[in-house]
């Protein structure tokens, strides 16, 4: 353990969403931290909560959903409780935000240049003159070509990839400590992927930002991350360095997760697949929410639920490492 | 099985007669597809992959009928496509699988009707007893419970979704399967379900797919021959294995290079730079040449046709640099060599 305290600290956060038919628990137990200048990939599948945890962070869960535990902590203050207007200030100048689909980032109706300005002069100590020559440098840096020219473009006059540029130029350029991206690349095609991805990791090096950078595509997160955390049902299944996470993953989801993945490599006769879906939020299971599609399930996941600990050169939420449950294991493995 | 020849649709994207006098312009066209040829046989796969835009899903839509081809020809077991669609008993034998399992089954309809459906409409059993022994068949054969017919698709995953689109594709006893990015919409765990699902039943009722995606990794795993678009036009097809050992058209190869690096061999990528190019205003000569690192004048001027390739005679490539041994020749895909 470093010393250093962490840029961001996320402790046994818990979101539910009240509804008619009780409170749904989308987010159970979560804790993780991102060091200074590193890239933290958040994975799963659709309905994990790798989104929510982003959105929670930066402060805008959808209502119902709302932070019933735990605490987030920013440079060691806590965030998580801040009043709307504290939060708004946090949000762009000490955390910046990238979403998705670029087109609902953007505001259609003003000029990127526009937008980049009011960034700058809300969070930043400058006037608008200084603002402008600063957004024409972001939109350089970012990779738009004739930058003095296109500032004063609409967002619909870029296409995808470029609209994503502007959109990673309108999250740093407040100079933010943390940057949350959720699918950053996902609408875009592979080619511009990689462009983004390339950029995005030179800009993070460059500026010294740290990163929380949330996608369903492992390939991405191989490529970018330092560290990434495995999510599943709301929960943390697997967190390690992301070589010995994809290398050698220790939580049998994260196991049937890699072997899932088609490789481009080389042809298989049979994929990996991993039986059933994950369960829906109103309908997670007791004990391990992964157990009912585990293959190395035993008596004990049914009942108990796992919290991370070692296991391997990782740490995961799993009975299999856990010294008590040893015997068991043992027993299990020699049924099966 | 099933043949395209020179198969070409454009789109008119004019603006309104009166606006485009007053503005004094011309018709605008966008290509989608633009002279594409290729040929699936009977209990192959053959993949179409590319970007956004590049027409592949428009192929798909010509090739069942869905649209009528603006140039050229689709050869259906022998038959004109026009001409067989006409026939009932012709109909049935091609089906389609959509991208979005959640837009392509209908709300209000149970499973077991929206499985029966194509066996009613083309009247293939009459028997109610009949048809739903049918149904439970097809929902066993997906890998679902006869009992899920009395549900209604909101009751399901995504997965479980697609496994009905596919019972449902099936119901009609099909020969041909155009499958139009089935896996896209789903997670990588649930995908693996649904390739190995496709694999199976391809075996056990030989069927012919024609299978759209952009997924190289996913194309790879389920593919004989595959055809990459660019622009409306096939720029490469090639057997799978060759492909991905040794791709030729600099398309193929930047693509292979764009794909995230899951191994982490620390290989430095080098992306493809630029965008890809309006369909409406494509430009002149070899539409990749651009963004090509082996463009010279004669690809800004002169279209480059579909012909053997130099070294791996059963690639087909439209390409100058590699028709004229600019490109230095087959070389071995780095990624694919790390495989062992």
């Amino acid at each position: 353990m470093s010393n250093t305290q962490p840029l961001l600290e996320v402790r046994n956060l818990r979101v539910e969403f009240p509804t008619r038919r009780g409170t749904l628990v989308a987010l159970d137990d979560v804790s993780f931290e991102i060091q200074p200048g590193e890239v933290l990939g958040v994975v799963g599948e659709s309905g994990a909560g790798k989104s929510m945890t982003g959105a929670a962070i930066i402060g805008l869960l959808e209502p119902p959903g709302r932070i019933a535990g735990g605490q987030i902590l920013l440079n060691g203050r806590r965030i998580d409780n801040l009043p709307y207007k504290e939060m708004r200030t946090v949000r762009g100048r000490e955390i910046g935000a990238i979403f998705q689909d670029p087109l609902t980032t953007l505001n259609p109706l003003y000029t990127v240049g526009r937008q980049l300005v009011e960034t700058m002069t809300t969070h930043l100590p400058i006037g608008p003159g200084e603002a402008r020559k600063k957004a024409i440098e972001w939109l350089e840096l970012v990779g738009i070509p004739a930058a003095a020219q296109r500032i004063d473009s609409y967002p619909h006059e870029f296409s995808g990839g470029m609209r994503q540029r502007v959109v990673i130029a309108l999250a740093l350029c407040a100079e933010p400590k943390l940057i949350v991206a959720d699918e950053p690349t996902t609408a875009l095609d592979v080619s511009i992927q990689a462009q983004v991805i390339a950029l995005l990791k030179t800009l993070a090096r460059e500026k010294g930002t740290s990163m929380m950078l949330v996608t369903h595509d492992m390939g991405v997160i191989a490529e970018t991350a330092d560290r990434v955390a495995v999510m599943y049902a709301g929960r943390i299944a697997e967190i390690g360095a992301v070589r010995q996470v994809v290398k050698h993953p220790s939580h049998p989801y994260t196991i049937g997760l890699m072997g899932s993945i088609p490789p481009i490599t080389h042809r298989l006769e049979r994929m990996q697949q991993i039986e059933g879906s994950m369960p829906r939020l109103s309908a997670i299971p007791r004990g391990c929410a992964y157990n009912p599609r585990c293959p190395q399930v035993f008596a004990r996941c049914r009942e108990e639920r796992p919290e991370l600990t070692p296991a391997g050169e990782t740490r995961a939420s799993c009975w299999l490492y856990d010294a008590e449950s040893e015997q068991q294991v043992l027993r299990a493995g020699a049924h099966a | 099985m099933l043949e395209t020849r020179d198969l070409a649709r454009f789109f008119d994207v004019s603006r309104p007669l009166i606006q485009r006098v007053l503005a004094g312009e011309g018709k605008r066209m966008l290509r989608a597809v633009d002279g594409v040829s290729f040929a699936i046989p009977k209990g192959k796969t053959l993949s179409l992959v590319g970007e956004s835009g590049c027409g592949k899903s428009t192929v798909a839509r010509l090739v069942v009928g869905l649209y009528g081809p603006t140039r050229g020809e689709v050869i259906f077991d022998g038959q004109d496509l026009a001409q067989a669609r006409s026939n009932a008993a012709q109909r049935r034998r091609m089906q389609m699988i959509f991208q979005d399992p959640y837009a392509s089954l209908n709300p209000r309809w149970r499973v077991r009707e929206i499985i029966s459906e194509p066996i009613r409409a083309f009247g293939l059993l009459s028997d109610r007893g009949q048809i739903e022994a049918r149904v439970g068949q097809l929902l066993t054969q997906v890998g679902l419970s006869p009992l899920d017919g009395q549900k209604y698709p909101h009751e399901f995953s995504g997965g479980q979704r697609q496994r009905i689109s596919i019972a449902r594709a099936l119901s009609s006893n099909p020969e041909f399967l155009v499958c139009d990015e089935p896996t896209s919409a789903l997670d990588v765990s649930v995908q693996a379900q649904i390739l190995n699902l496709m694999k199976d039943l391809q075996r056990e009722l030989g069927l012919t797919y024609l299978f759209i995606s952009h997924n190289l990794a996913v194309v790879r795993q389920v593919s004989d021959r595959v055809g990459v678009m660019y622009l409306g036009r096939l720029v490469e097809n090639a057997p799978a294995e060759t492909l991905f050992t040794t791709p030729r058209h600099p398309y193929t190869r930047a693509l292979m290079e764009a794909i995230p690096d899951l191994d982490m061999t620390g290989r430095q990528r080098i992306p493809v730079g630029g965008e890809v190019p309006s369909p409406i205003s494509p430009p002149s000569g070899c539409p990749f040449h651009p963004r090509c690192p082996l463009a010279n004048d004669r690809c800004k001027a002169e279209r480059p046709e579909l012909m053997p390739a130099r070294g791996t005679a059963e690639t087909q490539v439209a390409c100058h640099a590699v028709e004229e041994g600019r490109d230095g020749g087959p070389q071995l895909e780095p990624a694919a060599m790390a495989a062992g």
